[in-house]
This record gives structure tokens, sequence and C-alpha cells, in this order.
């Protein structure tokens, strides 16, 4: 099991189809396979390794390069804590050390209800807004030990249903409608864009 | 004080609460200048944007208009990558632009690839990014059903298609060749320059143009306003306005759009319009002017302008416009650490003095700090960065393939050269425990 | 290689370290460097792959105008007036901080590695290292060695990460199954989860590793590089003839690596060359003779071996009545002798080197000629019509895959199933068996078809068809035998429809085993002389040297196998060969053991038909002697001795002078290199050479000699005369005269004719010049003008029966590993032969309401075998493909050598 699903395959072919060489689609696909089974098995790697004509050491390659990639199943709620400099300044150790006091965990494990998993991670670009953290890459900015355990207790409660599961990232995609397309532009597609040609037909003419 | 009435150029829809629409964004004068720019010559186009001299937002400040000319002539397709991946220690503009101003980045996109003749444009957004990457989907999706992207723009024959991607988390792959590579599905490690200049030999080795989106969501209002308006804003080399977050031990962190190259270090840190000054009654210990790469400024720096020449001579850089504040509280071997395990973590791997050389530093600080330090490390400290970046000057050299290795000196350089006295403190400690009782470690004192 | 020479033409001025360098446009600073005598350090670089510039250590000083910059000499070009500074104290100072860099994480287990003596970080740190370690943290821990392959181990901590194991397998081996995964300083190189490195080129990865973190477990504390002494050879597990060298310690050969050269293997050799030198060291070798006691094999003196060898042969009823098959197993030498012997002695003409699974030798020997550098000719077009090139030519195929991933070859490809190469042909047809002289006419032809062809659609052949009558320059052909269960019929009609249309094509012959090619040359085949000349043609050549020359012209093996079968053959001799195993038609080569009065076996290990014979001469094997070897392109090159053989067993041409002697008759050599000179005083197509000439020649020596060299711009635009002997060979001779195919061919025999009278023209001065110096003139010249070698004959085409509706056609092919002895005698090798199934297209399967895995009765009019099922796109409808020699599956019970195809009929199994 865990290959992906039919619907998600339909969804696969048409990310590859965006793309000029079908291996770009390789980070979209694993997203996919995350949002599909929490994280991603060996099954949907070489699955995606099928879909984009790779092999699945390749796919592995490319995976394993990214932290947001999880080779093991992680918590429905994956907290990542920045400890970065700008973070480090206005108390982000401390709030990740609360974090681990809080939920009995050390970076990078999961609660025995497999619910939180906590990460100690690098910049997420809201520096003005420390300390901050992420549940499954929603952002929480400025937040006291209090809050934090607010936050817990509401997602261990259900009442956070703004966080989907870990995987999912945008729960909006793009699609783009098949009337409007432009479509793709291969490497062997020599010809001047047309209206670059035009322009300068026109300027010839003038 | 140099605080301007400059216009907000970038900025200037952030205070609706539906900036992100496309509704709000047409009210707001959007997609005009990609109407304007139609009835333009691609060279036109590009034309204005040279004349702006915009220059790039993403770290390295090269100017746009002379990037695109860089693209050999008549060797088509061309790509347009638009560089998404913001991830540099206290940068923070971009994920706003594109969380809250989606439709500006877009036309922005739109105006480039007509300028340049992409045929086809790839949004790169940090993977951890997750609302920047719905808006952006949901911007996308609207502007295709109005015809502002797609097949036949606008009724005309410019026709591109935008294609929102995204990252799945390193750092790395901010860097531009790395952008690509991951773009093409692989591991996101960068590629030598020479030869492998994007804008030659970039996305499937065909010319390539990476942007910033800062940089990118610049290019309506100057389209819109004409290059020379944008000129006339700021200093000689460093034009227009530009974002810069000031984050750390200030009284109102923030992100602010000033004009460029006038308004100084001192302005941004204290004006109450701004960051308004040092936190509770702290003194200003240290400043990074322009992101975790960037060697540290100290009070003597604080009336610079913020101008790329100026701070470059000074010897450091405004790179991605994030200026992070440290006072007299800040432990300077703490923060050293914190960023050289920063470029050790997200080190990609290729080149030997960086994979290894960032975490031997690292795990020396990471020593110090736990006092197990040792007095000959101060000097390994300096001779493993110099092996990374010889001399250990500024701008600088390196023994690698791209920057970030070289990045994680400029701290130890930065902080030993400043603040020696608390890393030898905490050897000394140490080396007190060595040859006799423990003693409990002290936090160092502050100059 | 950088070679030492840089052509001064196109040279870029350099300086590197004060002195004026000529670099060549485009080369690389660390190249031109190592050319100009000064090495820079690297571990990434490797000369034959895309530079990555990852380990750093090549870094120097360079000065492009302006001020010295640090940049990896690995990844810069030449450019004119750039200053170089390898030894500055910034170079010294970055070159020293990359090693301490490598080596703090590295384990310094240097004296249980196997790399230890002969590695590069190992030799570096010697050299310029730190003396003590800086570095007092923990160092890096990985599970000690884990097995990536049945035959690669690696050791991730004493891994550097160069870069160059993985990308052999994505850039070389086209097999990216091990990769980098994780990142910074976790990066390590892996497989996926249970998905082995299976490559059929793995062990290269052991060889480029620049340090001991890829093992090879055949070799695994095995030896110390101290203890090693070393030749250079050519390796005989097929015909590519790959350089190698030979490692060997007390006296056993312990491991082969590839030497690099540049016609040929660039350095590369596959898994079964590299590992089979196991075979050798085997338990198995024949150490000693064995001559048959009722039931039993027993050993014996050689006296009594040789006597009773000789006793047979004496005893024959006429030399018709013995027959020789083998000799692909054989040195030119041995060939040459065992050819004196039985043609010139003996006096039969009963000889061949193939086992009917191979091109007539005419045909062989006969068209014009391709290298592999002219086939592989960047921006060139080339047909592959034969076996699948990776199963059985492995390095060719990846020469093939270079040139066409990085040199824009076309490949169009015609074979009877799917092959190693589909995936990087421009066209890929798949023609029903027996049919692809139908399809390659088509191919060839001046106007799109109509209807189908072969079985294929219209479209399909013409979008082919487009792609060859669009190529520019002539084309090359990779040409034999696709599948042995049909006849060579459709290949020699297809080479002929070739021919005709475009008389410039040039051929590589895909041979089948080692030294065919050299047999072939000395004249073991029906009809043949050594040299390349008819019976006729050469007779007046071998007068003064050989006793006699048969009258007539003998049989084929198939001809020899029958006549045995019949009760005409009094003595077989097999050279080496194993009919039961190899021959295609196993009930015929059954009958063959069975019918002849006394089977004469000469032999390194046994086989099934040894086990059948009355006397078994031990013979010396590869790297038990010296000699010479002649590879597909006829690139004649040196083998060496490095081990004493095993027991008593000696050199095939020594049994031949024995035997000879025997019989009364003196062969009147001595050593190997006396035969050598003595081909290169008679044999036509080999005049002038000697041992000197190819020991002057490392890359080795084409023939006929007077053939230019190929080299990159050679062969497209040469003169006519300067293709030399390749032109004679272009002589086309055509039987038939009615059809239009033939009426081309004829006109394209009259004008490669006229080029070869120029070519003849020049053989004389050509020989001695090509062959290199002085050594190369003939101490004795022939005594008659240089017969016309031996020339193409154009085949008829061949109709293959009509397909019923019911009727599948077999496609019996090869595998690079299978039941052969070779491979079963390398311990490591044995188990990797894959077995067989009967591989039916899936809509065929059905439309038989058959599934995969299910075991079916396959029926042909000989025999019938059961055997699984399995689903392939790539068989064509109405075809079954099985692979032949392999476990519990015998593809010879169903194959009839006499007819074109081999039927079958497909029955669900009860
Ligand atoms: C290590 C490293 C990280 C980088 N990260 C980013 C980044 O996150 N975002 C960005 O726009 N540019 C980043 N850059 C700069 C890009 O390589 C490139 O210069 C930029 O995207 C060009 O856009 P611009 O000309 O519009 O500034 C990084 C460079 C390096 C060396
Ligand atoms: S300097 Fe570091 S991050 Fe940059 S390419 Fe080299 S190893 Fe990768
Ligand atoms: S040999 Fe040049 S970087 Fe490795």
């Amino acid at each position: 099991m865990a290959r992906l699903s039919p619907d998600n395959v339909t969804l696969a072919l048409e990310i590859i189809g965006r793309y000029p060489r079908p291996k770009s689609a390789l980070i979209p696909l694993l997203h996919l396979a995350q949002e599909q089974d929490g994280h991603l098995t060996d099954d949907a790697m070489a699955h995606i390794a099928e879909l984009v004509g790779v092999t699945p050491a390749e796919v592995l390659g490319t995976a394993s390069f990214y932290e947001m990639f999880k080779m093991e199943p992680v918590g429905r709620y994956v907290v990542n804590i920045c400890t970065n400099i700008a973070c480090q300044l206005l108390g982000g150790e401390e709030l990740l050390e609360h974090a681990e006091h809080r939920l009995g965990v050390r970076p990078g494990q999961t609660t025995p209800d497999g619910l939180f998993t906590v990460e100690d991670v690098e910049c997420i670009a809201a520096c003005t807004e420390a300390p901050c953290l992420q549940v499954n890459y929603r952002y929480f900015h400025r937040i006291t030990h209090d809050e934090f355990d607010q936050l817990v207790d509401d997602l261990a409660a259900g009442r956070r249903d703004d966080i989907p599961p870990h995987g999912t990232l945008a729960r909006v995609r793009q699609h783009i409608p098949p009337e409007r397309r432009a479509g793709c532009v291969l490497p062997e597609d020599t010809a001047t864009p047309v209206w670059i040609a035009s322009a300068s037909t026109e300027e010839a003419e003038a | 004080m140099a605080i301007t009435d400059a216009p907000k150029i970038i900025t200037s829809r952030l205070g609706y609460d539906d900036s992100h629409t496309i509704n709000r964004y047409v009210a707001t004068g959007g997609y005009q200048a990609l109407r304007k720019a139609l009835t333009m010559s691609p060279a036109a186009v590009a034309e204005q944007v040279k004349a702006a001299s915009l220059l790039g937002r993403g770290g390295a400040g090269f100017p746009a208009g002379v990037k695109w000319g860089l693209a050999p002539a008549d060797v088509w397709p061309r790509y347009l990558v638009v560089n998404g991946d913001e991830s540099e220690p206290g940068t923070y503009k971009d994920r706003i632009l594109m969380e809250r101003d989606p439709h500006q980045l877009i036309e922005g996109v739109l105006l480039a690839c007509y300028a340049i003749g992409a045929g086809q444009a790839f949004l790169y957004v940090r993977g951890e990014m997750a609302l920047a990457q719905e808006r952006i989907a949901e911007a996308l999706n609207d502007a295709y059903q109005a015809g502002y992207v797609g097949k036949g723009i606008l009724g005309t024959d410019y026709s591109i298609d935008v294609v929102l991607t995204w990252g799945a988390g390193a750092y790395i792959v901010g860097e531009e060749t790395a952008l690509i590579e991951s773009l093409e599905g692989n591991r996101g490690m960068p590629r030598l320059k020479p030869p492998f200049f994007p804008a030659a030999k970039g996305l499937y080795m065909q010319p390539t143009i990476v942007n910033n989106v800062e940089t990118l969501s610049n290019l309506p209002w100057i389209v819109a306003n004409g290059g020379e308006a944008f000129a006339a804003l700021g200093a000689e080399g460093s034009k227009g306005t530009r974002m810069f977050a000031v984050s750390g031990h200030v009284r109102n962190p923030g992100v602010f759009e000033v004009e460029y190259g006038v308004t100084t270090f001192r302005d941004l840190i204290y004006a109450p319009v701004y960051a308004g000054g040092i936190r509770g009654d702290h003194q200003l210990k240290a400043f990074i002017p322009g992101g975790g790469s960037a060697p540290w400024f100290f009070e003597e720096h604080l009336d610079l302008p913020l101008e790329k020449v100026t701070v470059d001579k000074a010897g450091s850089m405004l790179g991605s416009g994030a200026i992070v504040v440290m006072d007299d509280t800040t432990d300077a071997v703490k923060a050293c650490l914190r960023l050289v395990r920063f470029y050790a973590r997200e080190s990609c791997g290729k080149c030997t003095p960086c994979r290894e050389g960032t975490t031997w530093l690292e795990r020396i600080l990471q020593r110090i700090l736990d006092g197990h330090g040792r007095p000959s490390d101060l000097e390994l400290l300096l001779d493993v960065s110099d092996n990374i970046s010889p001399g250990l000057t500024w701008p600088p050299k390196q023994t690698t393939i791209c920057p970030l290795g070289p990045s994680a000196t400029a701290p130890i350089a930065s902080a030993l050269g400043r603040f020696r006295d608390e890393f030898e403190a905490r050897i000394t400690v140490a080396e007190q425990a060595r040859t006799s009782v423990p003693v409990e470690l002290k936090a160092p004192s502050h100059a | 290689m950088p070679e030492p020479e840089a052509p001064a033409a196109d040279g870029v001025v350099v300086e590197i370290n004060g002195r004026e360098v000529v670099a060549r446009k485009g080369e690389l600073l660390i190249d031109a460097a190592e050319r100009a005598g000064t090495y820079i350090p690297r571990f990434c670089y490797h000369e034959r792959m895309r530079p990555v510039g990852m380990c750093r250590m090549c870094l120097v000083e360079v000065d492009t105008g302006r001020g010295p910059a640090l940049q990896p000499s690995c990844m810069i070009e030449c450019s004119p007036g750039m200053k170089v500074d390898t030894e500055s104290e910034v170079t010294k100072k970055a070159q020293d901080g990359v090693l301490e860099f490598l080596l703090i994480n590295h384990p310094l287990d240097c004296p249980v590695c196997d790399k230890g003596g002969e590695c590069p970080l190992q030799d570096q740190t010697m050299a310029y290292g730190p003396g003590e370690s800086r570095f007092v943290e923990e160092k890096r821990h990985k599970e000690k060695p884990i097995p990536i392959s049945d035959l690669v181990l690696l050791d991730r901590e004493r891994c550097i990460l160069c870069d160059r194991c993985t990308r052999f397998a994505k850039e070389v081996a086209g097999d990216p199954l091990i990769h980098f995964i994780h990142r910074g300083n976790d990066t390590e190189v892996n497989t996926f989860p249970d998905e082995p490195f299976a490559s059929y080129f793995s062990g290269n990865t052991v060889q480029i590793c620049p340090v001991g973190a890829l093992t090879a477990s055949t070799y695994r504390f095995k030896a110390r590089p101290w203890d090693l002494e070393t030749t250079e050879s050519t390796c005989q597990q097929c015909s590519v003839g790959c350089r190698i060298s030979i490692d060997s310690s007390r006296d056993q050969v312990q491991r082969y690596a590839g030497v690099d050269i540049d016609p040929v293997n660039w350095g590369w050799l596959c898994d079964k060359g590299r590992f089979s030198h196991e075979s050798v060291t085997a338990e198995a070798r024949l150490g000693e003779p064995l001559v048959r006691q009722g039931d039993e094999l027993v050993p014996t003196r050689w006296a009594d071996a040789l006597g009773r060898a000789a006793d047979a042969l004496r005893g024959a009823s006429s030399p018709e009545a013995i027959g020789v098959i083998g000799g692909a197993r054989l040195t030119n030498e041995d060939a040459y002798a065992w050819a004196k012997l039985a043609k010139g002695v003996l006096g039969t003409d009963n000889v061949d080197a193939q086992l009917g699974d191979g091109l007539p030798a005419e045909v062989v020997l006969g068209l014009p000629r391709a290298t592999i550098d002219q086939v592989c000719e960047p921006g060139g077009t080339v047909v592959l019509l034969g076996p699948d090139v990776k199963e059985e030519l492995p390095v060719l195929f990846l020469r093939l895959r270079h040139a066409v991933v990085s040199d824009g070859v076309t490949l169009v490809e015609v074979s009877p199933r799917t092959t190693g190469l589909t995936g990087l042909a421009a066209a890929s047809l798949q023609p029903r068996p027996g049919e692809a002289g139908e399809l390659v006419r088509a191919l060839v032809a001046g106007s799109d078809a109509e209807r189908d062809v072969a079985g294929l659609p219209a479209e399909a052949v013409n979008a082919a068809r487009r792609l060859l009558a669009g190529s520019r320059g002539p084309l090359t052909v990779v040409l034999g035998r696709p599948s042995v269960a049909e006849s060579a019929t459709a290949v020699v009609d297809a080479a002929t429809a070739l021919l005709a249309a475009r008389p410039d094509t040039t051929f590589l012959p895909a041979l089948r085993r080692a030294n065919v090619h050299g047999a072939l040359d000395m004249g073991l085949a029906p009809g043949l002389l050594p040299g390349r000349v008819g019976l006729d043609e050469g007779r007046d050549c071998f007068a003064g040297s050989w006793p006699s020359v048969p009258a007539s012209r003998g049989l084929d093996t198939e001809g020899i196998l029958r006549a045995a079968a019949d009760g005409h053959i009094d003595v077989l001799v097999l050279l080496g060969a194993d009919p039961l195993a190899d021959f295609p038609d196993h009930d015929l080569a059954e009958r063959a053991l069975a019918g002849a009065r006394a089977v004469i076996a000469v032999e390194t290990l046994p086989n099934a038909s040894t086990r059948r014979a009355d006397v078994v001469l031990a013979a010396a094997g590869f790297a038990e002697k010296a000699g010479t070897t002649t590879n597909l392109e006829g690139r004649v090159s040196s083998l060496s001795q490095r081990v004493t053989p095993p027991g008593t067993a000696r050199a095939d041409w020594m049994l031949a002078a024995e035997l000879a002697a025997r019989l009364g008759a003196d062969l009147g050599v001595l050593d190997a290199e006396e035969i050598l000179a003595e081909i290169g005083r008679v044999a036509p197509s080999h005049l002038g050479l000697d041992l000197a000439v190819v020991a002057g020649s490392p890359d080795g020596v084409l023939v006929p000699l007077g053939q230019p060299e190929a080299g990159p711009s050679s062969s497209g635009d040469a003169p006519e005369g300067q293709r030399g002997a390749a032109a004679d060979a272009a002589a086309v001779r055509s039987d038939a005269a009615d059809d239009t195919t033939t009426e081309e061919a004829e006109a394209a025999a009259a004008a490669a004719a006229e080029g070869a009278a120029t070519a003849e023209a020049q053989a004389g001065a050509a020989d001695g010049a090509a062959a290199g110096g002085d050594d190369a003139v003939p101490d004795e010249p022939l005594s008659a003008p240089r017969p016309e070698l031996v020339a193409f004959v154009a085949g008829a085409p061949g109709s293959a029966p009509p397909l019923d509706a019911y009727a599948f056609r077999l496609v019996a092919t090869r595998k690079l590993y299978d039941q052969g002895t070779t491979v079963q005698a390398s311990a490591h090798l044995a188990g990797l032969a894959p077995g067989t199934a009967a591989r039916v297209h899936p809509a065929d399967a059905d439309r038989l309401g058959v599934s995969a895995g299910e075991r079916v009765v396959l029926r042909s009019a000989r025999m019938s075998i059961t055997v699984p099922v399995e689903l392939d796109p790539g068989v064509p409808r109405g075809a079954v493909a099985l692979v032949t020699n392999q476990r519990d599956v015998r593809v010879g019970d169903l194959i009839a050598v006499d007819g074109p195809v081999t039927e079958l009929r497909i029955e669900t199994a009860s």
C-alpha cells in the first residue's frame, strides 16, 4: 500500500504536465505523497519514481535532501520552534525548552499519542515576530509560554480545524484551465517567442 | 536623521485586509502596468527597468536590468524563475509580499517575462510557507480566469504560463543555481559559476533569469510610473525604496519600506516611526546589517546610510535587508554559535571545506559554550575559518563553490574580533574546571 | 588520459608556474597541467566523467587578469593568458586545508583497508598531510561495510563523497541505483532500501573510488598492493576485448582492473569480465589430461592422452572424417597452430570456430568494417541489428550509450525484442522473427511503405525510414545474430540491402565469444586460410610453410554436427567448445556427440561436452599464457602470462604441436612469439605483424594492416583510397542477379572495388607504415603477390513461413550471466544468472488466457518444454522470448536449425 491513490495519480499527472521535464515535478509529488500518508513511504517514493521516470534511489536522493520530507511517521502536528538568531535573542530557545517539558519529548521526537512532533528549526521568516513557531507550517507569532500551552490544548482537543494534519501544505491548488493554458515550453522549443518576434518585425517595418 | 516621505512602492496595499484578492488589487490600480506594457515593445519595458537602476533584492544586489541583458541574444527558450525561498536568518519581507500582495508579484512576473521573452515562469516558494502558497495559488487561479495570465494575455499575442512550485526545506535552495537544481527535481546543490551562470546556462541549461520576489514586486510601479520616477528616489548607487526587517532587541520590531540609500541604520533602529530604539534601558552591543551571512556592525556604524556601496566599503552588506539588533545582554559566543550552527546544518554537502569545516566550527564553539574549550581553540576557529574563506576578507574569498561556507566564518570573525574576551572567559573557566574542582559556569560579563 | 602532445594549431597558451604551456582548446586546466608535467592533486575529478568540482582538492591560484583567485582546476578551461600558480602559499594552504577536512571524519583504518597501499587519500596524506590531528571531536560513525550488491560493499565512514561512483552509475552506466542521500555533513552514498546496485558495471565504482569506501566482495582481505604483481592484458569474456590489468600474488590471480585505452574501453569493464578472475583459480580447473575408462574420465599422463588422441586422428578414415569445432577461447597463435594442424597436416577443412550462432565467416570478414570509434562518431547514425549489446558486449554498450547521451549519435534499432539500448534509440523496431531483412529493405527504400512490414505498422517503419534517409555521412551498423532461434539469413539479407542502398555503410560485427575474430582470421572456418583468404586464393602463400592445403571447402559447425550425427565423423575435436550448451539445436548436438566415433576436447574447465569426450587435454587458460587476441573490430592486442597454469595444463598451440609431432609432422613452432612472426609472414591480412609491432601499440593494431586507425574525423570524409583494406572487403560479390536489390548491390560492389584498387596500390607501403616503424617490415616478404582478401557474399532475400493464428515464433537471446562455464566457475557471479521465463506480449497472453507466473508448455516441431509465463510488452506479438543457457530450461530443445525460424505453440500446462 501507500502508493499514490488514483485521485492523487490524476493530480500527479496534471502537475507533471506543467513542467518541461517530468522530474521537475518531483518535489511537488513528494508533497502530495506526504499529504496522503503523513510521511513518505518507500512505496510512494517508488511509485513517484515510476511516474517521473527515474529510479527510486534518485527519488530518495532528492527527498532526503529536504528536511520537510519525513521518512518515518511523525505526529499529526509538527511543531517547529525557531531558535535562529532573531528568535534566540527573544527567547526562542526557552520556548523550545518549555515545549519539550510540556510535551515530554526532545526535538525530533513524537509524543506517544502520536499527536505532536517537536522540532528545533532554522529561521522561518518571521524574525520581527519572535519568538515564533509553526504548526504544520502555519505561523504563530510572538508566542508566550502560556499561549503555547493553550495552543497545544486546543490542538489536542481538536479545536483548531484551521490546521490540517501534517503533510497538507496549501489547501488551494493551482489549476490552469485548459482553455487558458499557454503550455509548457520545452528546452527543445527554440522558436523566438511570438511577441518578441512580432515586436522586432514591427521595429523593422518602422 | 533622514526619514523621508518617499511613497510606499511595494507595501502600498498592506493596510487592506483583503490586499491579497484580485478585486482589491484591480481596484487599487493593479494590472494597469501590464496593460501599459502590452502597448510597448518588450525592449521598451526592459529599458524602463534599466532606467530605474533597480538593484536585486535577493542578497547580491545586482542590477535587474543589467542581469536581463546578460541572457545571450537569440537563444530560446528562456525561463524566468522567481526566488521566493526566503530563508536567510533575519530576513522577513518576501513572505509578506507573497502572502499579502500576490497579484503585485504576479504582475511583476508577467512584466519581466514580457520584457525578456521568457517562455515559461516558475514561481518557487519556500516549502514552509503554506499560506504564501495558498495565496499565490488562489491569485494565479483568479488571474488565469481574468485573462491576465496564460494564453493570449488581455487579447494580445503574449502567452505565458506561470507555474507555482515550491520547495521542501533547504536554505541553500535560495542560492540561484541550487534553486534551479531543485526545480529540476534534484538535490539543491549549487552549480559552479562560471560556467553555469543562469543567465546563460540555467534551467535545463537554457538562459534563465532568477529574480527575487521583492525585486519583481517593484516592476508594476516602475512600469506604471516610469523608470525615471523610481530612479529619482534614493541615493546614487541605491535607487527607489526598499524593505528592511528590523528584529531582535528593539522596542518595535517590524518590516519597513524606506527610501533606499538615504535612511541610516540609526534612523531605522532608533526612530519612533521605525524600530523605536533598543528595548528597556539596554545599550546596543552589535547589529547584523544584512542577514546572517553579513559581518556584524557596531555602534560606530550607526550613521551609515542604508546604501549598498557604502555598506560594502564598510566591510559588510545590506544583503537581504535583514537587520538583527543585539543589546548588551547578548552572549556573543551563543549568538555566534547559533549562526554558525545554521550554516553547518544548511550546508548542502557538496564542497569539502563547507561540509566538514562548518560542522567542525560548530562543534568547537559548542564545546567552548559547554565549558570544554581549550586555549588553542580560538586560533583553531580562525584557521579553520581561513581554510573555508582564505584571508577572512570582505567580500569573502572562498575555497567553496558558493558563499554558504564562507558565510559561516563571518560571525566568527566578527564575534571573535570584537568580543574575544567573552570567548576567553569561557575557556578560562573551562581550564580551571579541568585543573580543579568543578566550578559553576558563570554568565560572561558584558563590556 | 591526457596525452603527451598538444596540437599547436588551435592551442591556448597559458602560464603554469612561470612556464608557458600550450593547452588544447577547451582543455581543463587540471589536464593541461598534467600534460605539462605538473600534477594537481584531485579526488573527484575523473577524466572520463563530467567534472563536478566537489572535493576542492584541485584548487590552485588562477589569474585571468583580475588578480589571483583560487579556482578548481578540474572545472576551469584554459583561456589565453591565464596565469596559474600551483605552488603558491595560498594554493598550498587551501589544498592542505581540504585534505585536513577530508581526514577529520575519516576512520584512518588503513591497516585493515583493502585500499591501503594504493589509496590516493593515503598517498596525499603522506605527501602533504598535517602531522597531528587538530580534530578532537568524535568522528562520524556509520555501520561498517554494508553490501550494496552481490559484488560491492560500501563503507560509508571511509567515503569522501567525491561523487565518482554515483556519477559513474548515472552518467556512464545509466543505472542510477546508488545516490547521495541526506544532506550536508550527513550526506552519504546509498541505495534505495531493498533495491541493490544491481548494475552490470558496478565493479567500475570499486576501481574509481579514490578511497576504500567501495570494495569488491571478491577481493576483500585477499591481498595487499605491495604483494601484487601486475601485467596488462586483454579481457577474454567477450569480443569487445577491453584492456585490463591482471594482479596476482603468490602465483594466484587476485583481481582485474580496467586499463584506459582510447579506442576501446576507456578504462571501464563489465562485472562479468572484471570478476571472472575467479574462474582462473576455480577448484574445477583441469590440471591434467583425462581419458575415458568406461563411463569415467580418469587422469592420465600426457604421453598417454596425446598418444590416444593422435591414434584417433591417425585412425580417421579420411581427412573429411575429422571435424574441429571451436577456437574462440584460443589466442591467435593457438588458433593458427590448430589451423595449421587441422588444415595443413590432417588435411580437413571441416573446421569452424563459431557454434552456429554467428554470421558466416565471409560476412564477418568480408563486410566493410567500422571501428568502435567510427560507430560512436559524434553526430553519426548507427543501425543496431544484432543481439542485445548490453547483455553480450557490455562495454560496447557503454560506448554506444555515451555516443547517444553525450555525442548526439542517433540509434535505429532493429531487434526481435527490446534491448538494453531501446530506451536510447531514436527508433526501435521489433520485426517478427525472421523478417528483419524485409524490414530493413523497407527502411532503406526510396519511398514510404504503404502497409505493415514484418508485423510493424507502416507509420513506425516510415518514421524510422525518414530518420535514416535524413542522416548525414555514412551509416554504421552493428551486425550480429539477434536470436539463435532463427537462421542468419535475414541478417545477411538485411546487410545486403543496407550496402546496396548506402554503399558507404560500414559494419561492426557483434561477435559472440572472445576471440572468434582471431580464430576466423587464423583460418578456423571452412573454406578459409589464415589471413582472411579463401583456400584457392591463399594456396600459394602457404605452399612454402604448410605441408598441404585442403582441396575443397569443408563443413561448418552445423554441417560437422550433422555429419557426426549421421556417423560420418570419426574424430570430433572440441577446441574450447561446448556444443551441448551453445549450439542452438540441442538435439542435433546431442546426436552428433553420440555419433562421433571419438571426441577429443581441449579445455580449461569441464563442461557438458567434455564429459562426453574420450580424451580431454587440459589447456592453459587466460593469464596463464602469452599471445595475442583480436577483438570484434579486428584489433590485435596482447595477452600476457601472469601466473602458471594449474597442474600440467599447457597452451593450446603446444598441444597442436605435440599432436602434429606424434603424427609425424613438424608445425615448426617453438613459442608463441615465433608463431606470431610466422603469421606476419604468411597471413595476407596480417603481413608485417610481429610481437614488436603489437608491443609497440598500446591501443592494439587493426588488421588488415594498412587500414588507418579510426580517428574522430577519419571515417566520414576520408578519401576512398585511405579507407585501405576496408575497401577491399567492400568488393561485394553477388550470386543472384535478377532482382533490383541485387543490381544495386552490384553497382555498390563496382564502386567499392574501384576504391579497393587504390587501396591495393597503397597496401605495400601502408602495411609497414601503419604497423609502426622498422620492425614492421616483414622479414620474408610473401612469396606470392598478396591475394585478394575474402569478400562479402550478398545474401538473397529469404522468407519465413507464413504465420498461422496459433503459431508463435521463438526469440532466443542471451543474458550476461548464464550457466556458461566461466560464469559458473566464478563464485561471485554464478548466482547472478537470472533464469528464464516465456516472455509474451500482454495482448497475446490475454488472447491465450494465460497470466503472469502461469506455467505453459511450449511445443515446437522438435520437442516441448514447460516454463512460467511473463508478460513483456517489449516482445512483439506473435513471438515468445526465452533466454538461453539458464537453469532448468533448455531452450535448445525447441530449436531445429534447418528452418529460418523456430515455430511454437503455447499450451496451458495441465
Ligand atoms: C546561500 C545563499 C542563499 C540565498 N538565498 C536567497 C533567498 O532566500 N532568496 C533570494 O531571493 N535570494 C537568495 N540568494 C541570492 C540568489 O542567489 C540570487 O542572487 C537572487 O535570487 C537573485 O535575485 P535578485 O537579483 O532579484 O536579487 C541566496 C544566495 C546564496 C549564496
Ligand atoms: S559552499 Fe556549502 S552550501 Fe555552497 S555549494 Fe559548497 S557545500 Fe554546498
Ligand atoms: S578534483 Fe577538482 S574539485 Fe575535486
